[in-house]
């Protein structure tokens, strides 16, 4: 999968990040600190709850860090115009469930964000139909979600998480939903994805196995981290 | 997106469309039907003239006395081609509790080329007792030519039947001036009296002659007369008032269709900001939508009252009471009022859009 040359993969600093909910009763990050450097592939590893999906929503601006810094390549991310800006070009994101939306063709699920970054539809067509190809989900562009397999879902998930050419790729538990044989499949083609267009990865799993096949693992307990380890 | 969006939910869509449509038909065939009504009126006033005159600051014209001098005086100024007196009064028949008359002078313009039944205008004559129906009242009254018709408490001979295109003097009795001012104990007077210019003569020659020698009369032009004349502007305010409480109904149903289409896919919105929405983007899809729905709306309204009032034109008992049309100020007005009351109702569903937190939308839906 070829990619544009003149984006780089980004770096990704977090510095002392707090973030609590409830009204500060529930504390989720508890001064976490990381770094993700351009290109590399990161697991964070920990059970559920311990503030993994909450770290890659602050990595993305999705939620405000009450103290600390977040910075994606060398850009603060706080206020909207920085946060929209990064979720349209630089960030790509994948859930645990696909999030696509049940009544559009995927083809139009995959468009989505095009229309959001006010991007060339046809150009966007484009990039779809090759990522389509090397995602194995070509021949199901036309078909509304709900008449999509799981496996085929998340690969669509992964598709329009990709469109844009993100040079950062989130991924919150991508497999977790998915049978192993689908498991396989879909984090061997996101590691691919990821490494053959230099992007930088992060993927939030519960699954050692998983992380293991990173770059780097961080484990994350009780919003801290717990310890770091290197993939194979 | 926008298209996608109500293309995929097209009962949502359908029902918001629905309302609208319901709202802008309502509004143009109250409007379209009591402008008709008002266009009738007006035909009935104008009779082959320019101005209007009547006693200030009366409520109905039934209640206007002019006296006939004035038109005589009129008639010998140099501006004034014709001044006609003309009576109104209402009068009850056998059977028939309303009978509009019509006191007037026997060159009355409105017979000019009329469609005579039986009888002539030759036959209905100032200093005489004789009548002229309008065809339907002759049908109601059951009277004919060469007979006599009862109305109030005596009988008068029928001179004449004749069928008018206005369907207010089609069911009237047409009276000699005179013959009416005695029957109605209103003599020497009359309700207004029609004015038709003389060649190159200004209205306000007119208008200045009356407010100088009867100051408790005022002259207007027929469209300021349409403009001022309460009855009229009842009858204009009572349109649109109803056509907006039909339009409220509407804007009612587009806020609930809008509301249930952001309360039903606030996961679908999150997705989208976190595919790159703005805030701004979101409530420009939620207004698009509303905006998309409300054309669509609109155009059905349309179609849906040029249909009824096609249907109520034909319908014999109202032909030449009404002449409900819409005309592109009307459609305009209700179009523009749809998309205001659509777009109003719009404003709640798309602020709590774009105000979406995307995290907790996903977390928790």
């Amino acid at each position: 999968m070829k990619t544009d040359e003149t984006k780089p993969a980004l770096h990704v600093i977090v510095r002392d990040a707090w973030k609590s909910f409830d009204r500060g009763r529930i504390e989720v990050l508890r001064g976490i600190s990381i770094e993700v450097a351009h290109g590399e592939v990161v697991a964070l590893l920990g059970s559920s709850g311990c503030g993994k999906s909450t770290l890659l929503n602050v990595i993305s601006g999705l939620e405000p860090v009450e103290s600390g810094e977040v910075l994606v390549d060398g850009r603060v991310v706080g206020d909207e115009s920085t946060r929209i800006g990064l979720l349209r070009h630089h960030i790509g994101y994948v859930f645990q469930l696909h999030h696509l939306m049940p009544d559009l063709t995927l083809r139009e699920n995959c468009l989505v964000p095009v229309v959001a970054a006010r991007g060339d539809r046809n150009a966007g067509i484009k990039r779809l139909n090759k990522l389509a190809i090397a995602t194995g989900i070509d021949h199901r562009l036309g078909q509304r979600v709900r008449e999509l397999s799981g496996g085929e879902r998340q690969r669509g998930a992964l598709v329009r998480a990709l469109i844009n050419d993100p040079r950062l790729l989130l991924c919150d538990e991508p497999t977790g939903a998915l049978d192993e044989s689908n498991r396989e499949k879909v984090f061997g083609l996101l590691l691919d994805l990821a490494r053959a267009g230099g992007r930088t990865l992060i993927i939030a799993t519960h699954d050692p196995a998983i992380a293991e096949r990173c770059d780097r693992m961080i484990r994350i307990r009780d919003g801290k981290i717990a310890g770091e380890g290197v993939g194979s | 997106m926008i298209f996608t969006n109500l293309r995929r939910h097209r009962v949502r869509t359908l029902i918001g469309m629905v309302g609208i449509a319901l709202g802008v038909a309502t509004m143009l065939s109250v409007v379209g039907l009591l402008g008709g009504a008002v266009r009738m009126f007006e035909r009935i006033l104008r009779n082959d003239s320019e101005l209007l005159v009547f006693e200030k600051n009366v409520s109905d014209l039934f209640f206007s006395n002019v006296p006939v001098e004035l038109a005589q005086k009129l008639r010998e100024q140099s501006f004034v081609k014709a001044a006609r007196p003309v009576l109104f009064a209402i009068i009850a028949a056998p059977g028939r509790p309303v009978v509009t008359c019509f006191g007037i002078s026997a060159d009355d313009p409105r017979f000019d080329g009329a469609d005579w039944i039986s009888g002539g205008a030759g036959d209905f004559r100032d200093d005489a007792r004789g009548v002229v129906l309008g065809e339907r009242a002759a049908d109601f009254l059951n009277a004919k030519v060469g007979g006599t018709v009862t109305l109030g408490q005596e009988d008068w001979p029928v001179v004449g039947v004749v069928r008018m295109e206005n369907g207010f003097e089609n069911g009237g009795v047409f009276m000699p001036l005179a013959e009416c001012q005695r029957a109605f104990h209103k003599d020497g007077v009359c309700s207004v009296v029609t004015v038709a210019l003389a060649d190159g003569a200004k209205t306000s020659e007119v208008k200045d002659w009356v407010s100088a020698n009867f100051p408790r009369m005022t002259a207007l032009e027929n469209e300021e007369f349409s403009r001022s004349y309460s009855q009229f502007r009842i009858m204009k305010t009572t349109a649109w008032v109803v056509g907006g409480c039909a339009f409220l109904l509407g804007g009612l149903s587009v806020t609930n269709t809008m509301i249930l289409s952001v309360f039903g896919r606030i996961r679908e919105l999150a997705i989208a900001r976190v595919c790159g929405f703005s805030r701004g983007q979101v409530a420009w899809m939620i207004f698009g939508e509303s905006i998309l729905i409300s054309l669509m709306g609109i155009a059905a309204g349309w179609l849906l009252s040029s249909a009824g009032l096609r249907v109520l034109r034909e319908v014999p008992q109202l032909q030449g009471y009404i002449e409900p049309t819409v005309g592109w100020v009307e459609l305009a007005g209700a179009a523009a009022l749809a998309m205001i009351t659509a777009l109003a109702g719009t404003l709640y569903p798309a602020w709590v859009a774009a105000r979406l937190d995307p995290a907790s939308a996903l977390r928790f839906e």
